[in-house]
């Protein structure tokens, strides 16, 4: 209120987002557990993401060898359930905004 | 012990009490006892600590889903573990059948066992990485012998889903 009395009203600011902006693609993240069996990592990517054994695999041997791979990326809904499936099969797994 | 697969089930034999001992124990020892650690573990965050909101959520309904997936899995193979309580002298060998269908949960029961020990004990990589330590030095051997059985029955049974 200023001395007047009057009220002012700050004009609304008009935010637009499209689409793309409001689902930013997510990355699912897995990372490395010394307690899981590697041959056990490698079957949970195959059943998961359907992945063959090859690229199942190279992606068990990067989460051992750097810490952690990522495994999947594209819309929040999809990225949430594979990685409750992952949490299913006690793998440490998150997901992360791209960019 | 010998272990066998057959078509409809891995048959475990020649079980002497101490191993039959380790096998009662899936069930109780995959319970994080309201160990923080242990109960972190098995229910992990879904973000590394940004995104409260997703967190939230998770803990309000994805959390009891998972409990209710683990609980499952661990009663099936209580139930399984049956078979070691018969009326046959304490000290006998015992055998027990895992029926094919049974594995997954079994897989489950095992891994949730290995990762709340591990919890529990806070073991380090290298003594992880340590297979052949004998289990009658101090309890936090014993634990770890524990999880390498249970991650030795793990291939095992990994070896029967695959092939």
């Amino acid at each position: 209120m200023d001395e007047t009395g009057s009220v002012t009203i700050a004009e609304p600011t008009k935010e637009t987002r499209s689409e793309e902006d409001l689902d930013l693609p997510w990355q699912i993240v897995v990372h490395n557990d010394p307690v899981n069996l590697m041959s056990y990592v490698t079957m949970v990517f195959q059943r998961v993401f359907g992945y063959p054994r090859e690229k199942a695999e190279r992606h068990m041997l990067e989460v051992h060898h750097k810490g952690r791979s990522i495994l999947w990326a594209g819309m929040r809904e999809p990225a949430e359930l594979y990685v409750q499936q992952l949490h299913g099969y006690l793998l440490l797994a998150t997901l992360e905004k791209v960019g | 012990m010998e272990i066998w697969r057959h078509n409809d089930h891995i048959e475990i034999s020649e079980l002497d009490p101490f191993l039959a001992e380790l096998l009662r124990q899936i069930p109780a020892s995959a319970s994080p006892d309201g160990v923080r650690a242990a109960e972190q573990r098995l229910f992990s965050s879904p973000t590394i600590g940004k995104e409260p909101e997703l967190c939230a959520e998770w803990k309000q309904y994805v959390e009891p889903e998972l409990r209710r997936l683990f609980q499952s899995a661990t009663e099936t193979v209580a139930a399984d573990l049956q078979q070691l309580n018969g009326n046959e002298k304490s000290l006998a060998n015992r055998t027990l059948r895992i029926p094919a269908k049974h594995m997954d949960a079994w897989l489950s029961a095992l891994n949730q066992a290995r990762l709340v020990i591990a919890a529990k004990n806070n073991f380090t990589e290298t003594e992880l990485s340590d297979h052949f330590r004998s289990p009658i030095g101090s309890r936090r051997d014993l634990s770890l012998f524990q999880i390498n059985f249970y991650g030795f029955l793990q291939e095992f049974i990994l070896r029967d889903t695959k092939s």
